[in-house]
Order: structure tokens, then sequence, then C-alpha cells
């Protein structure tokens, strides 16, 4: 019998395709593989992968399932956790899009007319980012956050050719700044990671124009910042670099940008950011969505990475088409000369991102940024009454997230976790080994998927904790 | 008869009527509001205007994109042949699996004790990844097959770094067939790259390899079976050429369908290789991505001083068991590791889909997916071979692997019908074209794999769409110009797509020209 993914595999199709080739055994389609390096059936068969034999549908379901239930899932109350992925509600209608077949099992539309569907979803998510972000050309994705950065990087240094410097703010994602490093590793670069202001937890405008000069390709920022703070700042160094002839690049998380003011009215010349929060969920870490966007300059144009679907017609004129564009930028084009070496991206992603945005719409996405605001400050609020408790290590306002420092003599945030995890409850992110002078300090992260009750209920639990 | 929907569907921009709303916020708790007060972030910071995104109901919605659905081709809908893209049937058992919320929910900094069921199919997943290509360690970080190929580079990169040969270690050598993604990774990570041709066989021209390496040959990147479907045959002896001057040798895994169960990487010689779980493993394409790139190694010394091995190199996390607690952990990035290549830990959606197909299969499900991959490579052949106008060049006579490529060369010459009208052609009639123009060393290239997916049926059907294009060439090629017809659209306007003039990669740059164009009349 043919396997159920294999519709040739019944024996009498193989009989008939061998026959056709003009061979016996399947075998003889694999001679030129030389005998030193050639396994046998039993060789292979000897070896540890899956079960070894053919499995049924139902007992592969029944061992997913003896695996799946060992994984805990944090639905009430979600956690409390952040730092670069954060838990939010996928609505219904995002999954079922990205489910259909003729989107989730397409190739990269290569073949433009058997695929303008496909094309114009990605070309919708790119327009609408363009509009969260008030910037004018968005690629059809990058891998994450800390790649889109790294590649935006990597792009300025190619812009401003001969410019070896990159300045870091110093409050940037810990986990983004080391994929920034291991992308410019190989290259002629020194980067450069200001401080950080103690009293407001963001980066000072001051410390930029004493590291700034004319070997400075670009500056790296990211609003809200690591500890979820606003970078006041921002406008000022953005005039700082250009000043100095650099690219500024801004990092986003893009539900803030419902409140908060978007990089194309800071002066970003490149801007990033993680499009996670967008109707992806968690997935332990991907697939995510890396955005990447610049302002209309053929200057960066054609520097930038990705790939970018655009509008135009078809040869006849009459009808209204898409296509994949500027194709010179890419590895299958340019091959070692190529502004990257990106192929498969996460272009699903950017379609779940296209419907969740359209779903939110233009007022939507401001309620959504006011609500997580407003669950932030309340848990901040009521956090910071506990004894010991400090939630306002910084002064800069904040959205989403913040530090949460355990100032009780004695008490060990590891021992808080504990206690939160005996009680169903997920706490936030330890950051005192990343930064010791925090000391037990967690990033704890808020969304619209925690209620009052969830909040409350963290409140007794760390007041209980830090009481009992 | 093929015809695919084709509706006038407005953009979503276009749809968007004041005070229409897809999805309900909810309302911010009254007690939460009155303790919090106002919004406090500085005016200067603040968003003054909304963003302009549509205003639609939640049906426009789904009917809108549900249309454009409607207006795209993927292996669901039919054959997908796109040489090297292995777009093989992606089982919806996996994605029951892979999007169950018990995956989608968990955090990737969650507490490891409360991931223990992803984490230990995560480790049989690289440990069955090491059985399948050979090696010692499997790394699951990457996020795509180009993403592994970057890892490998600077893996290799690392390696003579901490040799102290990196100042003489300049070049990597890659063989004219080679996917775009290898040169590009090669020189993401600093490297210069040397091309070396292919013989007539379709190996790779061993006096050609022999005078390209040298004292600065840092490693070399190939596929095996390469872009041509065909087997190096002497893998081996480049091996050793390589591996002669201290160099390493990166194995493309794009291609390993062509050879599961019959050899391995790891027995060639490779010292690293990457994997397209979204390729051989059966995740989905996704229309671009996600994929996920894991890449695997064979160990051996960097620094016996310092006993540091190259898996000591590897980057982002591996999952390890520790036998005394009886868990799983994510171990990494160590001291001498390349470091992070993306935020956290890997793409784990399409990471679990592979679990599940190769959980599925088992050895010998996964040995037979070959097998059937190449017959139906090996049968296409035979259907096409002597059919006018095209050729299959290289290594005249040999059996294909996983994929084989045709040259309509001819046909162009003799009736001007080119590659792209072959394509064209078949779109006209519902079946996806080849992947065409690669690899660049053939003419009027139409690179076909079919996989183990395929029926025998729909090759056929293939074979003959393509020997009807011939005749249509031969008798009549202006009507080859004209395909597709049956497609949503006809050929689209690639010059006024890219003409700085008219080129419009958002909907507010388009509405920007177009309102400039005006003003102009």
């Amino acid at each position: 019998m043919g396997h159920p993914w294999m519709p040739n595999s019944a024996e009498e199709t193989r009989r008939k395709m061998l026959e056709k080739i003009g061979v016996k055994k399947i075998d003889e389609l694999f001679n030129d593989i030389p005998p030193s390096i050639r396994m046998k059936p039993e060789e292979w068969g000897k070896l540890s992968i899956g079960e070894g034999r053919i499995l049924s549908e139902i007992e592969v379901k029944r061992r997913a399932e003896s695996l799946l239930s060992k994984n805990k899932v944090f639905n009430n109350p979600p956690p409390f956790l952040g730092c670069g992925a954060w838990p939010h509600y996928v609505p219904a209608p995002v999954r079922y899009i990205v489910s259909r077949g003729e989107f989730l099992t397409t190739y990269t539309p290569y073949q433009a007319e058997i695929n303008q569907g496909l094309m114009q979803a990605l070309f919708e998510y790119q327009s609408m980012m363009a509009e969260l972000l008030d910037m004018d050309i968005v690629n059809s994705s990058m891998y994450d956050w800390g790649s889109a950065a790294a590649e935006a990087l990597l792009m300025a240094l190619r812009v401003k050719r001969g410019r070896k410097k990159i300045i870091l703010c110093g409050t940037l994602n810990p986990f983004h700044e080391k994929v920034i490093r291991t992308y410019l590793a190989p290259h002629d670069v020194v980067i450069v990671k200001t401080g950080i202001d103690r009293e407001q937890g963001i980066c000072k405008a001051e410390e930029f124009e004493k590291l700034v000069d004319k070997d400075t390709a670009a500056i790296y920022i990211e609003n809200p910042n690591f500890f979820g703070l606003i970078e006041e700042n921002i406008q000022e160094i953005s005039d700082i670099s250009h000043r100095a002839g650099a690219l500024y690049v801004i990092g986003v998380e893009p539900l803030s940008l419902g409140l908060i003011k978007p990089p194309g009215q800071l002066g970003a010349d490149i801007a990033v950011g993680e499009g996670q929060p967008l109707g992806l969920g968690l997935n332990y870490g991907g697939p995510y969505l890396g955005i990447f966007a610049i302002r209309y300059d053929m200057k960066l144009l054609r520097q930038m990475p990705g790939r970018l679907i655009g509008l135009t017609t078809t040869i006849d004129g009459k009808d209204r088409a898409f296509a994949m564009i500027l194709q010179t930028r890419e590895q299958h084009i340019r091959r070692e000369k190529a502004t990257s070496n990106i192929c498969t991206n996460e272009a699903l992603s950017a379609i779940a991102a296209a419907v969740y945005l359209a779903l939110l719409g233009k007022k939507g996405i401001t309620k959504l940024a006011e609500l997580i605001y407003y669950n932030s400050h309340y848990a901040a609020k009521k956090l910071s009454e506990i004894n010991g408790v400090n939630t306002r290590v910084f002064t800069a306002d904040f959205f989403k997230e913040f530090p949460l420092r355990l100032e009780a003599s004695g008490k060990k945030y590891s021992e808080l976790h504990e206690y939160l995890l005996n009680n169903g409850v997920h706490g936030g992110y330890y950051v005192g080994n990343i930064y010791p002078w925090l000391g037990e300090t967690a990033i704890f992260s808020f969304t619209e998927l925690h209620t009052k009750n969830d909040i409350d209920r963290l409140v007794v639990l760390i007041k209980n904790f830090l009481e009992g | 008869m093929f015809r695919q929907a084709r509706w006038d569907e407005p953009l979503i921009f276009e749809l968007s009527r004041p005070g229409r709303r897809g999805f309900i916020v909810p309302e911010i708790d009254p007690a939460i509001k009155e303790a919090v007060g106002d919004i406090k972030i500085p005016a200067k910071l603040r968003r003054e205007k909304p963003p302009e995104l549509p205003e639609v109901s939640e049906v426009e919605v789904i009917r809108h994109y549900t249309r454009l659905t409607q207006m795209s081709y993927g292996v669901d809908n039919g054959p997908v042949p796109l040489g090297s893209c292995t777009m093989k049937y992606n089982p919806r058992v996996a994605f029951e699996i892979a999007f169950d919320p018990r995956i989608t929910m968990l955090h990737p900094l969650q507490d490891e004790r409360t991931v223990q069921g992803l984490l230990e199919i995560l480790y049989h997943l690289q440990e069955w990844l090491k059985h399948i290509t050979g090696m010692d360690y499997c790394c699951l970080h990457p996020a795509a097959g180009a993403h592994g190929e970057l890892a490998g580079m600077l893996l290799t990169r690392k390696y003579h770094e901490l040799r102290g040969q990196l100042d003489k270690k300049r070049e990597i050598i890659v063989p004219d067939s080679a996917h775009g993604t290898n040169p590009a990774s090669a020189s993401m990570a600093g490297f210069k790259v040397v091309e070396v041709p292919s013989d007539e066989n379709g190996n790779i021209d061993l006096d050609a390899l022999r005078a390209a390496v040298g004292e600065s040959t840092a490693g070399l990147m190939i596929t095996n079976p390469s872009t041509l479907g065909l087997f190096e045959e002497n893998i081996e002896e480049i091996t050793r050429i390589i591996h002669s001057v201290d160099g390493l040798l990166y194995y493309d895994g794009a291609n390993l369908n062509g050879i599961m169960g019959y050899t391995r990487p790891g027995d060639m010689g490779f010292d690293i290789a990457h994997i397209n779980i979204h390729k051989t493993f059966s995740s989905p394409h996704g229309g671009g991505g996600p994929g996920a790139g894991p890449i695997c190694i064979k160990d051996r010394v960097v620094d016996p001083d310092k006993n540091i091995w190259l898996h000591d190199l590897l980057p982002g996390y591996r999952v390890v068991y520790d036998e005394e607690k009886d868990m799983y952990r994510l171990e990494g990035p160590s001291k001498h590791s390349i470091g992070l290549l993306k935020t956290f830990f890997g793409n784990v959606i399409p990471l679990v889909w592979g679990y599940v197909y190769i959980l599925s299969l088992g050895a010998r499900g996964l040995r037979l997916a070959t097998e059937q991959a190449v017959l139906n490579t090996n049968y296409f052949v035979e259907l096409i071979k002597d059919v006018r106008g095209y050729s299959i060049p290289y290594g005249p006579g040999r059996h294909r692997k996983h994929e084989v490529v045709i040259s309509a060369e001819k046909m162009k010459d003799e009736t001007g019908v080119t590659a792209e009208d072959v394509a064209k052609g078949l779109l006209d009639v519902g079946l996806h074209a080849p992947t065409i123009y690669f690899p660049l060393i053939v003419k009027e290239a139409l690179m076909t794999e079919f996989t183990e997916s395929e029926t025998i049926e729909n090759i056929e059907e293939y074979a003959k769409r393509l020997k009807e294009i011939s005749q249509i060439a031969y008798t009549n090629p202006s009507k080859a110009k004209e395909w597709p017809l049956s497609t949503s659209v006809k050929r689209i306007d690639n010059v006024r797509a890219n003409h700085p003039k008219t080129l419009a990669p958002t909907w507010r740059i388009y509405l920007r020209k177009m309102r400039k164009a005006d003003s102009n009349v």
C-alpha cells in the first residue's frame, strides 16, 4: 500500500515508473553515489530516527499529546513576561486567514500572475505598516527585531561607506545587542554603547554629542526601551545624528505607536521592530516578524535588504497588478554583491500582521495602546504600594512593562519567582545578572490580556510573599 | 480547464468607511482609569494623529483576504515543481500539533521547568537530524536556510580566527551552479568569493578546483546533489583537497531530499551543514516564510591547547538532557560561540512541524520519500527528454536526483519562445512553473523538482503541456507571448514596477505619485 503523502509509492505505480525509466530496482538510480559513502538500508534502518517505522496519524497524535501535556501554559493569568515578546491576543480571523492553504502552502511569488492575491496581501502589509510607522517604504519582512536591527546597521555601513562607527543607546534590549554584535563581527566596525541615566532609565543626548563624529555611520535607539521606558531625548539625539551625517535608526514595538510618536516623525532614516504583538502568538520565540522600513530616498532604497512588493499594472495597462520589485538588490540576482543573503523570510507573519492591522484599524490601535498603558500603570501603582517593592526604579514614563525591584532586605527575586510559580503565576524576567547595579530586579509586562483581577491577584501574592 | 479567480479586489484602504471596525478593544476598567489618572507621556512624544489605517468590518476583512487567497496558488492547489524549493505536501497533522496552544502560548523566557514537553520535542529533533546528516551536533537556532549559511560562515570565520590564521584565510569557494544565497552568505561573513566551474558531467571541475585552492582558502560551500540534480561523484576528493589546506566544507542542505537514507553529509566529509525544515521536512513555505534552518556540525578540535572544539562555536541555544535531574534545558551561547543570530530560541512552529514529519515517517519513511522523489524526477526525464526544443544539459544519460534542469535554449533560438514564455504557458493551464533562469550555467533553464508528493498523472500532464507548448512554439510562436490568459491577471509590467517614476512600494507612495502626476497635467 502506498503512503498517504506519496501517491506514487503504491507498488503498482512504482513498477510502472521504473519500467519506463529502464531500471529494475530503485537503488539503481543511486548508483553514482560511491560505495565508500553509500549507506546500506540496514545501516540506515538501525539509526534512531523517529520510531524507525512509519506511523499512523493516530499514533503520531497520541505521541504528540503525551509531550504537549508536559508543557505548562500560563493562561489565567498570562505570564507577566515581556522583554522582546509579549502575550497579546490573537484575533480569530488572523489565525483563520493564515491557515488557508492558498497562503500557507505557497512559495515566494516568483510567478506573479498566479499569486496576485498573496502579493496584494504583502503589499497591504507594507502599506499599513508604513502608516503605523509613518515611514515611506517597508519591506515584506525580516526574521525578527534583533536580526532586522542588525541588518539595518549593516545597511548603514554600506550607505555611509568609509565610516566605521556605530553608536548604540545603552538601553537597548540585550538580546538584540547580541544579535547586532554577531552580524557586525566580520566587519571593520567599532561598536560604542552609551550609558544609561540611572535616574531616568533612558539615554542622555549629551553622551551622543560626545561620542558622535565624522566616522559614525549610524546611531541606534529603541523606543520604548528594554525597560519599557519612553526615550524622552529621542528627537534631540536624532538631530545630533543628522548633524554628524550619520543615519538614525529607531527600533519600536508597534502597538506602542498608537500612543507614541512614530519613528517617521522622529527623524528616523531606518525603522525596525518586532511584529510579534500583531497577531502572531508567542511560539516560544518564533516565527516572529522583523519590521524594516526606510524613508523614501533612492540612496537608502538601493541598499535596503529584503523583498519588496510593488504596485504596477499588466503590460496592456488594463489591470492593476503586483510585482516583486528592485530584485537586483537580492541574492538570487546579485549573489555576493547582494544587500543581504536573506531569501526565506517571514511572509506569513507579515500577512497575519496585515489582517491584524486591518481589523484594529485607525481607532482600534489607539484604543489598544491606551488599554495597555493603563493596565501597566495600574499594576505599577498597586505593586508600589507593597512595602519592599519598588516599581519606579526609573522616572521616565513607560509603556507595557517596567522593572520591579525587591527592596526588602534579604529577599531574592528567585524566591519570589518560585512562590509565584507554585501559585500558578509566571512572574517577570530577572535582569539582576545583566545589570548588577539594579539589584533584585525583574521586568514585568502587562498587556490587554491581563485583567484587573489578574493584577490584583499578583499584588496579593507578592504582598503575601514579602510578609509571610 | 483552469480558470483562476479574477476578483477586481480593491486594496484594503479603498474599502475603508468612517466608523467601521473589525475588532472591539475592551474598555479600560473604570477603577483602573481612576487609579491611574491621565496619560503622562510627554506631549513632544505623544502621537498627534492616529495612523491612516483602514476602517473596515470583520466581515469585509474576511471576504477581502479570502478573495486574495483565491488568487494565490500553493501546493494545496496543485503541483508546484519549483526546483531547489522542495515544495512537498505539508501534512495537516503537523499543522494541528505545531499550532497547538500548548506551543503557541509559550513565552521564550518562560521557566524551563514549564516547557519540558516542547524541549523534549526539540531535543529529539536535534538528535534525529544528527543521525540523518551523520553529524555530531545540531543547533536549531537559525530561522531559514540562508540564516543557517550565515551561521556556518561565521563559524568558519571563528574557526580560523581561533587558529590564528584568519589574516590568510580570506576566500570561500563556491561552484558556479550554487544557490545565490551561498556567495551572499560568505560575503556577509566578510569572505571573498571564488567561483569554480562545473565540468560537462555536472561535477565540479577538479583541475579548476585544485588551481583555486591554496593558503587563502577558508572553506567551500556546495549542495550535493547539485542544483543540476546530479550527485557530485568526486565529493571525497573535493573533501581531501579542502581539508589539505585546513579549509572547512559547508553543506547547503537545500537538496537533501535527493539523498536521504542513501548517504549523509557527515559521511561525505562535510564539517558544517544546514537543513531546510521547510523543504526536506515538510513545513509550509507561507508565501516566502517562515522556515527554519538548523545547522549541524562534525566536531573537530579548534584549539587543542585551550581545548576548544567546533561545537563550542555554535550559535544560540542547544537543548540538552540532564540525566541526573531527568530534565531538558537550554545551553548556550557559550564563551566561544559566534553569538545570537536572532532574538530568541528559533522558529519553533516549523521545527515542531519537522518533528512531526520525521516522527510520522521514521528512518524507513524518509528513505522512501527520497526514493519517490528521485523516481518522480527520472520518470519525468523519460517523458520530456526527446521533446523538440528542450534538452537536458550536463551529465548526459546520468540519473537525476531530486530535480532536473531542462534547457529551452534550442526553442528560444529557433522560435523566439523563451523559458519565461514556457513558464507562463504552464501557469495558463493551472500548473505552477518550475524555477526559471537558474542555475545560471544553463541557458533558458527550467529547474524542475516534483518531490515525492506529486502524482504520476500530474507529472504526465506536466510533460504533455510542455510538449504542447513546444508544438505551439514551432507553429505559432506569437501565441506563446500572450500567456497566461487564465490567471488572475495577464503578464505584468515589470518595467513600470521598477521605474523610479512609477515605483510604488507602498500605497502612500503610490497616492503621492498620482497626486503629483495629476497636478502636472
